[in-house]
């Protein structure tokens, strides 16, 4: 059985390129490492999800059943429980993924793949926060996985390090379950979450927020941590000699960020986007180092909204049907898309001129009243009030596209 | 008897600070919006503010140990809580299909639980 496309990952941007193949009557196989399809989204119980897909406010899981439900009407095949072990390239119209599942070792083929592998979360080791290697110290995602897919309480006294979305949300659900937040604790000067989370999940409950602070150091008792110490930093991110502080606590979340979960692809020999974290692809979301592998959502980058992953789900599964019609995508001469002034990330990285394309991209700092300016296409769009946390879009048309010269310099300026 | 109030809105990613003049419960004057849905915003949170209850309860016989649930419209932010609390001694039986009732006008705020993810039975 060779398949149209292997999917790797059921969540929002897998389930979506899914059933955009069925629907075309092409036929596709998920890949997905949970006992159940949907991912993320099955854990995040509040409202926010499906605001553009499908202009309703929905909670993650009633958003994910609208994806699942229809891969079921469908009859979409897919096997749970699967861990990828590696994804051979092995022709222009020949992938194979080998798998092991609770079927055991095998190899399944595609004409084409699509990696919607999503996110991992950052560790503790990757921000360097010393202290003993003690039970109770938990990503925000873990925690989400415990409370609302398990019911298991993480902690009774927690404090957040990190103010992203997930940390922000986790606060609230915290303490509508009973516990006490002591804080929610920033290294920056800004918070990294959206607005609205800063309002609904810290103010609506008192939970304070110290900004341009960090946790020192951990401390623990009978194996559990039991303490953290609390300092104000600098410009530098330097601790302030005095301005500790110490609380009482039995459980750590950490909120510092999400990173694309690029591991495969780059056996795969597919080059990283320094910026991104994800990988190097162009306007058909294809990676240029691979024909025929495309990637969507959070493995491509990281997105505010699940409407977003969804979106390059569809977005793939398109171009994985243009490739499998033409056996590969037209050969053309590539235009580079550069951040520039301002700008921390540009998705994707090359535009071939052949087709109307989005942008996604972030500016690096806060900026008000500013202007996003391409000056190779002409294009400028006002930037009232913009935020490394707050993802842009926009779409290019191929006119536009066509114009531009071997380079495409996106950048924020200010008045 | 004057009290101001300061609203942060959350209406677009500007995050406005709003400042809502009350004089005995009543507005009578407002300050720092932006664009007139920011005033309504602000004037709503000043006098009643509504937010969306979302947990979740155990969910017997369940391929989940528990189901999410929210409010099936905003109640106001003062019973958040109360609510939760409330929903701490509720469990339910699987079955449970996303929109089930499962619990009807709660603390009589008019709002419902409804479930927002499907509980599958399983043997026990």
């Amino acid at each position: 059985m060779i398949y149209d496309s292997v999917i790797i990952g059921g969540g929002p941007a897998g389930l979506a390129a899914a059933v955009k193949l069925a629907e075309k009557g092409y036929e596709p196989v998920i890949i997905e490492s949970r006992d159940r399809l949907g991912g993320i989204p099955l854990q995040c119980i509040h409202p926010g999800f499906g605001l553009h897909l499908f202009r309703e406010d929905l909670t993650g899981p009633e958003y994910i059943y609208r994806f699942i439900d229809r891969v079921e009407e469908l009859g979409v095949k897919y096997v749970l429980e699967a861990y990828v072990e590696e994804i051979v390239n092995y022709s222009m119209i020949s992938k194979k993924v080998r798998i092991t599942s609770p079927r055991g070792v095998e190899v399944v083929e595609g004409k084409t793949l699509i990696y919607a592998a999503g996110a991992r979360e950052r560790t503790r080791y990757e921000i360097g926060l010393p202290g003993p290697n003690a039970a109770g110290i938990y990503t925000a995602g873990e925690a989400q996985t415990m409370m609302d897919m398990y019911g298991v309480m993480p902690g009774k006294r927690v404090l957040i390090l990190g103010s992203g979305d997930v940390g922000l949300i986790m606060a609230r659900r915290f303490v509508l379950e009973g516990a006490e937040v002591v804080g929610v604790v920033e290294i920056l000067s800004y918070p990294s979450g959206l607005v609205r989370n800063i309002v609904q999940c810290l103010e609506d409950y008192g939970i304070p927020l110290y900004l341009q602070h960090t946790v020192k150091e951990i401390r623990a008792r009978n194996g559990r941590v039991s303490e953290a110490v609390i300092t104000r930093v600098d410009e530098n991110f330097k601790p302030i000699p005095g301005s500790e502080f110490t609380v009482d606590i039995d459980a750590l979340i950490l909120a510092v960020g999400l990173r694309p979960r690029v591991k495969l692809l780059k056996e795969l020999g597919v080059r990283i986007d320094p910026n991104s974290h994800g990988p190097v692809v162009n306007d058909w979301l294809e990676t240029m180092d691979a024909p025929g592998v495309f990637v969507a959502g959070n493995a491509l980058m990281i997105n505010d909204y699940a409407d977003y992953a969804s979106m390059q789900g569809y977005w793939a599964a398109e171009s994985a049907i243009e490739y499998i019609e033409n056996k590969g995508l037209p050969s053309t001469r590539w235009r580079r898309v550069v951040p520039g002034e301002n700008t921390r990330l540009v998705v994707p990285q090359y535009l071939s001129g052949l087709r109307d394309a989005w942008l996604y991209l972030r500016v690096s700092t806060p900026l008000e009243n500013a202007r996003l300016v391409i000056p190779g296409l002409g294009r400028e769009i006002p930037l009232i009030h913009a935020l490394p946390s707050l993802q842009l879009r926009l779409m290019l048309r191929r006119e536009e596209i066509l114009r531009a010269g071997e380079e495409v310099v996106v950048e924020a300026v200010k008045d | 008897m004057t009290e101001e109030l300061v609203i942060t809105c959350i209406i677009c990613p500007m995050g406005c600070r709003i400042r809502v003049l009350k004089k005995n419960g009543e507005v009578i004057a407002v300050k720092g919006y932006s664009c007139p849905r920011g005033r309504e915003y602000a004037v709503q949170e000043a006098t009643k503010p509504l937010r969306v209850l979302m947990t979740v309860i155990p969910c017997i016989n369940g391929d989940l140990p528990v189901v999410s649930v929210k409010t099936n419209k905003p109640i106001p932010r003062d019973k958040l809580l109360e609510a939760s609390k409330y929903l701490a001694s509720v469990s339910v039986k699987a079955p449970v299909e996303i929109g089930d009732v499962i619990v009807e006008n709660i603390l009589g705020l008019g709002a419902d639980i409804v479930a927002t993810r499907p509980c599958r039975r399983v043997k026990n």
